[in-house]
């Protein structure tokens, strides 16, 4: 499939599950061969126990994607404070793609050469991206709580700055990450002793409320939103505003299906409700939400469509 | 005792919420106070709390005459368009000569390190730095004088971590153990509207409701979630979502998902926090009372003075004064707590 050459981007973010090797090379076969996504983010970023896991795969697929023209960039852990996260961290800074920090010692790693900012560093604010562009930040994608009036503040300083910012648009939201993890806590482990339990949930484990209601989603030490981010109806205004990449965050549903829409939206082949009522058509299990680029609360949907199996 | 030669006399750090607070903590034998500002340039933004500027300033003159320091929390997160806020409250900071201003946005301590050289920087735990190199990288960018660290390391891990950082370390010995790493939380706004980062908020009262029904079982909400229910006489939390009790598809009954609501007490680990080269013993909690304040500081300021001369440390129970009554050594004694 050709690349259609466009101003605004399309990326897809480092899967944050703990999916079966095979079934993790073969979406990125699938990615690399169909989907119409310029950027690839690789890594292991929820848990250091599961990156070797993926040791026999992960050089295989980089090549795979990069023989058909996508960008690779090494996304790093969001949480580092054992010899092993450090490590890893070592070991991915000192590769030769480009680098996605998601931690301050990835920071301190790649001082002086070019590389990315991930949503998980605090970048709020013109001032803080300075600090990172002189470092040699070239590409910022914000945390996913910023409003869009904040958005639009920020992206001509960017601009100024020659940093690209990015913005994710469909996937779970990650909401907050811990030291712990829930995962093994709800099977009566601990993290040393998880044998790699978070496998069982290909896109998270549903918490609900005392009343049924669905609530979060946990995956390892991160919790989740149990709705799907989506800003299909946002992609105009986000265009408009000079963002120049837009993140699919990776679930097990058809995710060539989910960039082509995208793709289709950015490119205003369809409009944003043909795209909303294209992503309802999946089978997500769980509704969409808008709330935090919208400045509400953040589990909120402002549009009529909702996903078919929400209620 | 030789140990007790060894040790360095570590700074109590104590919580204020209120000028009252402030001088109750001096006067109960704080070495160092922190408080924030009345706007959303502090993580602990509640009606009724904080200080204004000219508290700020009366409250040093108070502490200073009574050999205890002042440090200003402005420790959330600007977002693009308001950095001003930010900027005005460490430009009041640095006029008033506060001892310390504690920051979390790298923004706001690059303007604090540029603009005011002098001024010392401590590096919140909002900013989350839990490793030795995210440490080295704040403290090269910005000066930075002393690390708060998270609430996730062992004293091990926090011994190691000491001989590989350039500044001094404040750990966290007393008060709520908040669960999700610092200042990476969107927890809050993603119910309520309201972020702790931007808003300096979690859990706003607005949000939270009280539901008691004929049995006298109450239900806590925050916004349109349940978070808790107590059987009727069972002491109530306040809704905090990562001290909820949820449901999910690995177990039959409800369960504490996260933590169950437990305080943080260190009391018998000082010791051991000391000799790990933690310079400064901090307690939470700007959001309690006087009397707490002054039963927490002054247990504390007895114990430390009793270490310090080598006597055993004997601490009057605080147990009364944890959320829930019961509590917790956290992460700190070992890994088995992840």
């Amino acid at each position: 499939m050709t690349v259609r050459a466009s101003k605004s981007e399309l990326t897809l973010g480092p899967v944050l599950f703990n999916w079966q090797p095979e079934r993790w090379r073969d979406f990125y076969f699938r990615i690399a061969d169909e989907a119409p996504v310029e950027t690839v983010y690789l890594g292991e970023v929820v848990c250091f126990k599961r990156a070797p896991l993926f040791d026999d795969y992960r050089e295989e697929v980089a090549a795979r994607l990069k023989s058909v023209g996508k960008t690779i960039v090494r996304s790093t852990l969001a949480e580092v404070m054992s010899k092993q996260e450090r490590q890893m961290i070592d070991e991915v800074c000192a590769g030769p793609d480009m680098v996605e920090a998601n931690d301050g010692s990835a920071l301190l790693r790649l001082r002086g050469r070019p590389h990315h900012a991930g949503p998980f560093i605090n970048v709020y604010n013109e001032r803080t991206l300075a600090v990172l562009a002189a470092n040699g930040v070239r590409n910022a994608c914000l945390p996913p709580e910023m409003p869009a009036s904040a958005i639009r503040t920020l992206a001509p300083e960017a601009a100024k700055l020659g940093v690209t910012l990015e913005v994710q648009v469909f996937g779970r939201i990650g909401l907050a990450l811990s030291a712990r993890c829930y995962h093994a806590r709800a099977h009566g482990r601990t993290k040393d002793t998880c044998q790699f339990i978070c496998n069982v949930d290909p896109d998270g484990m549903t918490l609900r409320t005392l009343e049924g209601k669905p609530f979060l989603t946990v995956n390892g030490i991160q919790t989740m939103s149990q709705d799907y981010l989506n800003l299909a109806g946002e992609l105009a205004d986000l265009q408009d505003m000079g963002v120049a990449r837009y993140r699919l965050s990776p679930h097990s549903c058809d995710m060539v299906a989910v960039a082509t829409i995208f793709r289709d939206a950015l490119d205003r082949r369809i409009d944003a409700t043909e795209a909303t009522a294209r992503l309802a058509a999946f089978d997500l299990d769980a509704p969409f939400s808008d709330g935090f680029y919208r400045g509400k609360r953040g589990h909120s949907w402002s549009h009529a469509v909702t996903s078919r199996s929400a209620n | 005792m030789s140990d007790a030669l060894q040790l360095t006399r570590p700074e109590l750090v104590c919580p204020a919420g209120t000028p009252a607070s402030l001088r109750t903590a001096v006067d109960a034998g704080a070495d160092a106070v922190y408080c924030g500002l009345q706007n959303e340039t502090n993580a602990r933004n509640f009606p009724g709390l904080n200080f204004t500027a000219a508290e700020v300033e009366q409250s040093l003159a108070y502490a200073h005459a009574r050999n205890a320091k002042v440090l200003l929390a402005v420790n959330t997160f600007p977002p693009a368009g308001k950095f001003q806020m930010w900027r005005d409250a460490v430009d009041a900071a640095a006029r008033m000569k506060v001892d310390a201003v504690i920051v979390a946005d790298m923004g706001v301590a690059d303007y604090a390190a540029r603009t005011y050289p002098d001024l010392r920087l401590h590096l919140s735990v909002q900013a989350g730095a839990s490793s030795p190199e995210a440490i080295r990288f704040y403290c090269g960018q910005f000066g930075i004088k002393r690390v708060v660290l998270p609430r996730m390391l062992t004293v091990a891990e926090i011994s190691e971590l000491h001989s590989q950082i350039p500044c001094e370390i404040e750990a966290f010995i007393f008060g709520n153990i908040g669960m999700m790493a610092e200042g990476r939380c969107y927890l809050s706004n993603y119910v309520t509207g309201q972020s702790t980062n931007m808003d300096g908020v979690c859990s706003p009262a607005a949000d939270v409701h009280y539901e008691e029904d004929a049995a006298r079982n109450l239900t806590t909400r925050l916004g349109d979630y349940v978070i808790d229910r107590f059987a009727g006489g069972e002491s109530a939390g306040y809704p905090t979502i990562c001290k909820g009790r949820y449901l999910c598809g690995a177990r039959n009954d409800p369960y504490y998902a996260f933590e169950e609501p437990v305080s943080l007490n260190l009391s018998a680990l000082l010791p051991d926090l000391m000799r790990a080269g933690v310079t400064a013993l901090k307690i939470e909690g700007r959001q309690r009372s006087r009397a707490y304040v002054k039963s927490v500081v002054g247990a504390f300021r007895k114990a430390v003075d009793d270490i310090m001369a080598g006597r055993e440390a004997a601490f009057a129970s605080l147990l009364a004064l944890t959320e829930g009554r019961r509590e917790t050594e956290g992460a700190f004694p070992s890994k088995r707590w992840r």
